[in-house]
């Protein structure tokens, strides 16, 4: 018994395995609830949904080796304005969803270019720095969302029609688009938005299999040796931080059609944790991630927040117990990651 | 050859001050768009400076150790919280129950930073995300304590302060009972400016303590590590122990700076009192000219000054600029994150320049 423990943790790690127990508990005790389990099922493929895409873009970052993208911020702010110029355009439906997509990537490469001219000149420190570009620049577009041109009044403000609203709603323009993309008789669950996220992890496991993929993964685990044997690492390192803020661009797209609403202004702020959390979950670690990690751990993180939240709130009525269980898993995940990267010496 | 020497001297000067001065321009500018009175903002500049430098000047002692900017002072912070809600609890008021409360929160502080020591101990190098993201994480706990916990676990029955239900602790608790208790204690009226004499005393003993304490044994051997952990660990240096204490002081420091905080202010917003304290007040030394490896009393006192003055002429300057105060308060949040963001990046660029010239050197 003491033998399995111990073989579990060494495959999977702490991180997995107490979240996969925990989330076991969570689901007992909600059969023993008596609550729909079906529909506790369909909240969490919704959820997973939702979040996928996001926890996917830390897996070029992690593995061109600039550490855990704490400034995906930055994506999803290029995310969020590419798609406030899609319902200014009017745009509606999959053609408006799939024109956000393609108006954030310029943006992202943009942002993800100039972010990476920094990373490059702050080696080993990418975390900090990274956590605190990630909050100045979403403070800065705090003033960006007042002063931006914009004129469709379903997003401005209607008193002094200037400045964005902090949420915009979808409805009517493409809210759950991809969600139900395809529809099956009787079952209502988000095939749209699971296919879009397998098509996008197909893309990024074959491109992590590509002459530059390869080159990418050499130049984090070893700068050094990949230097050289001729790998221009700083320039593999440019590509991750760029493929990770484009797919923060596209997944704050995902979220959102699924949600139903843009959440601007300090909205940004706290995602790249999530993200963060959900792929530390996976098994990943600061300087190791794949596709499998993704998968588990958007899957473990997200079950384990949509269940947790009606099995805790019959429980305990009161307080807001399932949130403080979120701010302490997923910050403790991230601690956890913290402790294991080790020193610099 | 005079002149040119003193025109050298004021070009290393303002080299060496660029922050500073830069947010002086900043200052001088937003007092003057904000079109408020100048004794109206001496007078909040006096009272910001008694409310946030102790917290302010609590950071000091990590920097000089070598363990970067302490965003952990959060941790402390609930420390402080602690000693206020137990007195609130047993309804002691005045300067007997504040300075009770200081007494409740020195256990409370010396076992967390203990605690937040023995984390940064495994993970040197990267401290300052670490205890950012262990401020966070306990942030979660202090929730779970007094949310869940008060009531249940915790036998608080006084329904000016839990809840409803029985359960948690309300969001705000009204802290009239100590409110200006220290303040108020020696306090003279100048031109119409307040300025609470006893607490800026204390802060003074702080300065004085942190001045005294770097003089000591332990503050070389902090400075030791702070110049070079591995040579300070050669000659002899116990450096986890070392450590230890310089974010145990830190942390004890910070749980009385948020009670001098929450007495001048005299509302203890339970659950978030205490979120921005960390960011506060690192944003605040580092607008002073603080470095993450160089922080002076000099340096808390004038960012303190400095970065307050923002605080209070942004939501004017912003009306009176651009027709809207929540400009304003967005630029004085871009402001703190920003200062932060700038002098990690500083800070980085630098180690690296080092890293790459001891490379070339070794080669």
């Amino acid at each position: 018994m003491k033998n399995l423990w111990k073989k579990l943790i060494d495959k999977y790690g702490y991180p997995k395995v107490f979240i996969t127990i925990l989330l076991a508990i969570l689901l007992l005790i909600a059969v023993f609830q008596k609550q729909s389990i079906y529909g506790l099922l369909k909240d969490s493929l919704v959820r997973i949904g939702m979040n996928s895409v996001l926890v996917l873009a830390m897996v070029p970052s992690i593995v061109s080796g600039t550490g855990l993208n704490f400034a995906l911020s930055i994506g999803i702010i290029c995310g969020l304005l590419a798609g406030c110029i899609t319902i200014e355009m009017n745009m509606v439906g999959l053609k408006g969803f799939l024109i956000a997509v393609l108006i954030s990537i310029p943006f992202s490469v943009v942002a993800g270019y100039l972010y990476s001219i920094l990373l490059n000149r702050v080696k080993g420190d990418e975390m900090t720095v990274g956590t605190y570009m990630g909050f100045s620049v979403v403070s800065l577009m705090c003033i960006g969302w007042l002063l931006l041109p914009f004129k469709n009044p379903e997003m401005v403000w209607a008193i002094g029609g200037k400045g964005l609203r902090t949420t915009i709603t979808l409805a009517n323009k493409y809210d759950k688009v991809l969600d139900r993309l395809i529809k099956l008789p009787n079952i209502d669950l988000p095939i749209g938005t699971l296919l879009f996220f397998a098509l996008c992890s197909l893309l990024m496991w074959l491109f992590l299999r590509s002459k530059t993929g390869i080159a990418m993964m050499a130049a984090g685990s070893n700068p050094r040796f990949a230097q050289a044997s001729g790998i221009n690492v700083d320039l593999q390192r440019t590509i991750g931080t760029i493929l990770s803020m484009v797919l923060g661009g596209i997944g704050i797209l995902v979220y959102a059609q699924s949600y139903g609403f843009y959440q601007l202004y300090i909205g940004p702020l706290m995602m790249p944790f999530a993200a963060i959390s959900a792929i530390l979950i996976g098994g990943a670690t600061a300087k190791k991630a794949s596709i499998s990690n993704v998968i588990a751990g958007v899957v473990l993180f997200q079950a384990l927040l949509t269940i947790s939240l009606p099995v805790i709130n019959r429980m305990m009525p009161e307080g807001n117990l399932s949130e403080v269980v979120r701010i302490i898993v997923s910050n403790g995940v991230i601690l956890y990651a913290l402790t294991k990267v080790g020193g610099n010496d | 050859m005079k002149k040119y020497s003193s025109q050298k001297a004021a070009i290393n000067f303002i080299k060496n001050n660029t922050v500073p001065i830069l947010f002086f321009i900043i200052c001088l500018g937003g007092v003057i768009a904000s079109k408020l009175s100048i004794p109206y903002i001496l007078n909040e500049i006096v009272n910001r400076l008694d409310r946030n430098l102790f917290l302010v000047l609590s950071l000091i002692i990590p920097v000089v150790a070598g363990m970067g900017l302490n965003f952990a002072l959060v941790i402390g912070a609930m420390a402080g919280q602690i000693g206020l809600i137990t007195i609130k609890v047993l309804n002691i008021g005045g300067i007997t129950g504040l300075f009770l409360a200081a007494l409740i929160s020195i256990p409370f502080a010396l076992l967390f930073g203990y605690g937040t020591g023995k984390i940064l101990n495994r993970t040197k190098g990267k401290e300052m995300i670490t205890s950012l993201i262990l401020g966070f994480f306990a942030m979660g706990l202090y929730q779970l304590v007094f949310l869940l916990f008060v009531g249940t676990i915790i036998p608080i029955k006084n329904p000016e302060i839990v809840l409803p239900g029985g359960v948690g602790l309300k969001n705000a608790i009204d802290l009239t009972i100590i409110q200006y208790a220290l303040d108020d204690l020696l306090s003279i009226n100048v031109m119409g400016i307040k300025i609470p004499i006893f607490s800026l005393f204390i802060i003074g003993l702080l300065c004085l303590f942190t001045k005294f304490i770097l003089k000591t044994k332990i503050g070389q051997d902090f400075r030791a590590l702070g110049q070079d952990m591995h040579v300070a660990e050669v000659a002899g240096i116990d450096v986890d122990r070392t450590r230890l204490m310089a974010i145990t002081i830190s942390t004890l420091l910070a749980a009385w700076g948020q009670i001098i905080f929450l007495q001048n202010i005299g509302t203890l917003q339970t659950y978030s009192s205490h979120e921005q304290v960390g960011m506060f007040a690192v944003a605040a030394i580092l607008v002073g000219g603080a470095t993450v490896t160089r922080a002076t009393i000099g340096n808390a006192i004038l960012g303190t000054i400095l970065f307050h003055t923002l605080f209070i002429v942004s939501p004017n300057a912003g009306k009176n600029l651009f027709g809207d105060p929540q400009i304003g308060e967005f630029f004085r949040s871009f402001v703190a994150y920003g200062v932060i963001a700038l002098s990690l990046v500083l800070h980085a660029m630098q180690k690296n320049f080092d890293a790459n010239a001891n490379v070339e050197s070794m080669e």
